[in-house]
């Protein structure tokens, strides 16, 4: 096997708050290799976010990433000084965040937002940057490239402005994108424009991208392989059909079962009952037990250890058993 | 708030904002700070040793005394004596109560006012709002001194001439306020119930909306005081405001003035002092108000 | 971009007339012109033939007429007490008065948004409570106390600055002003501070506001994730959409810092316009002051349109939402 573009060793990121210590990823280990996409699902607040800006190293104060490794290319790139991550940031690794209407800076230019990213990282001309930058757009399908760096991010529509934050994310052409729920503020017909715009140019440039979402459907069709968090743990990882076709984990089998399907219509939804608990006071052994059906006296006895090697499954009463 | 709000059924609104209002031991400190000044400026003839505006009680032998040195008569002059012999605390706190009856006096007339216009302009709407709100546009787009000025150049000097100035410049922000919650008011189901009962118009306007609209009004009245002290001293002091006759923290300062090049600081820096004080304390207070007070803020 | 400038200056000459009416009828109606214009030491004669030149023995709507057309030709009666026309006179002083609110204003840029910003950066720092707390004070200080204790201090117990006047002028480029000397200097210093004290707090309070506001919206954690360094995301990604409702409320400032000036002046013996319309209203010198309402309600309503022109300029959001109109 090929050394992975990324791999995340045990990672821990803590927020140190008033009320407590929040330990919205703890534990969190995978890996992506060159040209492949991983999908990072689970329900809002369960650290998939968190673990993004953790990679990033943009994880601001109170939050710490206090333990695990970030390999990026074989370097370990927690403890970075803040020159070299950002050296790295933007440049090798890039971002995409979830709300188009608010990452672009509503009073910059597109040309200055799309130039700067590349002279920061390249002693190159302003003209050439241009260029560049035009190149890129008309990459992410932007109709007249060249009048579209004039203008300003309220003169593109919510599809568009997300094109113009994938084409920023591209003109350093990185090893490693990080795309955090890039398609959930969009009407569904875009949607499906932009994962095939992402997917297409993942593939072509042989760009690693790690996809972050809720929604099972978009990375059934789009990822190779799944992991799923759930209270800052990874519960469960595979391949894509492993992972959907067989799940291991109560909770992916809870939420493979809540997405509504014409295959199942008449039969009511499965519902996963609750709410996630509060990362300030988890519950003993495993998080997910007071929602479990499966959930016995030793699921409150310890938190299970992750069992398995490339598919991975976090729980005392799997499923199906993994290798 | 939340924990206070848990339990509404107990408590009051009163009874809320008052423990809300509790919650910041800076603005309790203020406005205890501000109570004592007010009530020591309200009781002046009581507290002070002499009445420094009465000719007969002041020796001009004990002109520009500093601080500490004792007067001519039995009491010591603790903040220093002015250019006539005046005791420094006894001439504050008699320009205190000035400053109290100006800024309370003009605030309620102006209040009155403002808050008529504003409830006429948001319960009428339309061309009369327009004339009303146009008005107090016009007035809001000039600094409230230079307001002042021209009036009190047009009118003259005296006492109810910077009271009907301060009531003119005032009036607009209670106006612009009312107006804003009325017309939030307006809209809701409890007026339009009220229309649907054929009560009089002026009924719902002063028993219906007006309660729901003195929230923002207190806040607007609490800044507006502490600007129309602020205001009506720097008047005083350029000599435009109230006549010399009368006791004036601004006129005090201003007298001060003349002396403060040979190094007398006292007639000066102390009435300033006390005027800080007083409007530190009530800014301060409106501060803390607003936040409570604000809805937006509350669960 | 020119029909909004167009459309702003007509609604400006609009306001214009307005202010033209409402001053007019202050004057006439509320006071009596004869007494306004003419001295009172004046005999028959002389008022007779001063109420023909003023057109006072006309019918009011002629008069106001009259009133447009003179003041239009800059002829707004003449200076009781320095007997030259009352315009020329104030016009004599402006430039004093513009120097020293340019200054101010200046200033209360130069101090309030680095102060602001960094209060705003580091919220919780020790230093940024300081300047907050500051920054109460300044707003609570009446200004023209805050003008002695700096005369007191600065003045007469350290002997470091003077206190009165505007000093030695230089020139530069036609323009004589105090700022061209160090004398000048030394002598603006003071009286600038004493003005730009309420704004310095209140550009700190703004940029301090907006700074927390900006720093954790998408746009900012955005722009650090394309490997922008911390400078450029502060100074350019989050100063430029601060500058926004900062720009705003100093350009509206500036007429208050021209009014206050009035205070200042005096305190500084600044030979500015702000003292003449104070030793004005105590000579009841009345065509000057009519003249200075006049000409501040011309500055203020240029102002007003020269900052909403700004605000256009840096808000691409108004000026296409305007050009679509």
């Amino acid at each position: 096997m090929t050394e992975a573009t990324l791999r995340v060793e045990s990672l821990q990121t803590h927020f140190f708050t008033k009320a407590g210590i929040v330990k919205a990823v703890d534990d969190v280990s995978f890996s992506v290799a060159r040209g492949k996409i991983l999908g990072l699902v689970g329900e809002s607040g369960s650290g998939k976010t968190v673990t993004g800006f953790s990679i990033m190293g943009l994880v601001d104060p109170p939050g710490r990433i206090v333990g695990g490794r970030i390999l990026f290319n074989g370097q370990d790139i927690v403890g970075l000084s803040e020159d070299r991550i950002r050296e790295i940031r933007g440049n090798r690794i890039a971002m995409i965040f979830q709300d188009p209407m608010m990452t672009l800076n509503p009073v910059l230019k597109v040309e200055t937002q799309m130039v700067e990213a590349i002279r920061a990282h390249a002693d190159i001309d302003r003209l050439t940057a241009r260029n560049r930058a035009r190149d890129a757009l008309g990459q992410v399908g932007i109709p007249s490239p060249e009048e579209r760096l004039d203008a300003y991010p309220h003169q593109f529509s919510g599809g568009m402005r997300q094109r113009v934050a994938i084409a920023i994310a591209l003109l350093n052409k990185p090893d490693l994108i990080v795309a955090d729920e890039p398609t959930t503020a969009l009407d569904v017909t875009i949607q499906g424009q932009i994962l095939y715009e992402i997917q297409k140019l993942a593939r072509e440039t042989k760009t690693a991208l790690i996809w972050i979402t809720h929604d099972l459907s978009v990375v059934a069709s789009l990822a190779d392989e799944i992991c799923v968090m759930y209270a800052g743990r990874i519960v469960e990882r595979g391949s894509v059909d492993e992972v959907l076709d067989r799940p291991a984990h109560p909770y992916t089998a809870g939420l493979i079962g809540s997405v509504p399907s014409r295959n199942a219509k008449g039969t009511p939804l499965v519902q996963i009952p609750g709410v996630m608990p509060s990362l300030l006071n988890l519950p003993s052994g495993c998080a997910f037990r007071q929602r479990c059906a499966r959930a016995d006296d030793a699921c409150a006895a310890a938190a299970p250890e992750p069992v398995g090697a490339r598919r991975q499954v976090r729980c005392i009463h799997p499923l199906t058993e993994v290798a | 708030m939340a924990g206070a709000s848990a339990i509404p059924a107990v408590e009051t609104p009163f009874r809320r904002f008052v423990d809300d209002f509790c919650e910041s031991r800076m603005a309790v400190t203020a406005l205890c700070v501000f109570a004592i000044i007010f009530i020591a400026a309200i009781l002046c003839p009581l507290l002070s040793p002499q009445n420094p505006y009465d000719l007969r009680q002041l020796d001009i032998m004990d002109g520009k005394l500093p601080p500490g040195t004792p007067s001519s008569a039995d009491f010591v002059f603790w903040l220093g004596s002015d250019g006539q012999g005046r005791d420094m605390i006894s001439a504050i706190l008699y320009g205190l109560r000035t400053s109290f009856m100006v800024a309370v006096t003009s605030g309620v007339l102006a209040a009155f006012v403002g808050t008529t216009v504003g409830l006429v302009a948001a319960y009428y709407g339309g061309r009369v709002d327009m004339i009303l709100m146009r008005m107090v546009d016009i007035k809001l787009a000039f600094p409230a001194i230079l307001i002042a000025l021209v009036l009190l150049a047009v009118l003259g000097q005296g006492t109810g001439k910077i009271v009907l100035a301060l009531v003119i410049i005032q009036y607009a922000y209670y106006a612009r306020t009312v107006r804003a919650s009325a017309l939030v008011e307006r809209r809701k189901e409890y007026v339009e119930a009220a229309h649907c009962l054929a009560l009089p118009k002026s009924r719902i306007l002063f028993r219906h909306i007006l309660p729901n609209c003195l929230p923002p009004l207190i806040v607007v009245a609490t800044i507006q005081i502490a600007n129309a002290i602020a205001l009506e001293a720097t008047l005083s002091f350029l000599g435009v405001g109230l006549p010399i006759t009368e006791p004036s923290l601004g006129l005090l300062i201003a007298n001060g003035f003349q002396f403060i090049l040979s190094g007398v600081y006292w007639i000066s820096f102390f009435p300033g002092f006390a005027l800080l004080v007083t409007i530190v304390s009530i800014n301060l207070v409106g501060d803390h108000l607003r936040d409570v007070l604000n809805p937006r803020l509350q669960k | 971009m020119t029909v909004f400038i167009i459309r702003r200056l007509m609604q400006s000459a609009f306001v214009l007339l307005i202010m033209s009416l409402l001053v007019f009828f202050g004057v006439y109606a509320i006071g009596d012109p004869v007494e306004i214009f003419i001295a009172a030491d004046a005999d028959q004669i002389e008022r007779e033939r001063a109420m023909q030149a003023l057109g006072l023995d006309q019918p009011i709507w002629a008069q106001y007429g009259f009133f447009l057309l003179n003041a239009m030709r800059g002829d707004l009666g003449r200076s009781f007490v320095f007997n030259i026309p009352s315009i020329e006179l104030i016009l004599q002083r402006l430039p004093a008065t513009l120097e020293l609110a340019a200054c101010a204003v200046t200033l209360s840029v130069l101090v309030g948004i680095p102060l602001g910003m960094y209060a705003g950066y580091r919220p919780q720092s020790r230093i940024a409570k300081a300047i907050m707390a500051t920054s109460i004070a300044g707003f609570s200080l009446p200004t023209f106390w805050v003008g002695l204790m700096l005369i007191l201090v600065f003045a007469v117990q350290l002997g470091w600055l003077p206190s009165t006047g505007r000093g030695q002028l230089g020139e530069f480029l036609g323009i004589h002003s105090s700022l061209f000397t160090l004398d000048g200097l030394a002598h603006l210093l003071l009286p600038a501070f004493n003005l730009a004290l309420f704004n310095i707090s209140l550009v700190i309070r703004l940029t301090r506001a907006g700074m927390r506001e900006n720093m954790p919206m998408d746009y900012v954690k955005f722009a650090r994730a394309k490997g922008l360094t911390q400078r450029r995301v502060v100074f350019v990604h989050v100063l430029k959409n601060i500058m926004i409702p900062v720009v705003t409320v100093i350009g509206l400032e500036i007429g208050q810092v021209i009014a206050f000036a009035v205070v200042t002046e005096t305190i500084f013996a600044w030979p500015g316009m702000g003292k003449l319309i104070i030793d004005s209203i105590n000579r009841l010198d009345r065509p000057v002051i009519v003249a200075y309402l006049l000409i501040t309600v011309v500055m203020f309503i240029v102002i007003n349109l020269v900052v909403d022109i700004l605000y256009s300029i840096l808000d691409p959001r108004v000026r296409l939402a305007d050009a679509g109109h």
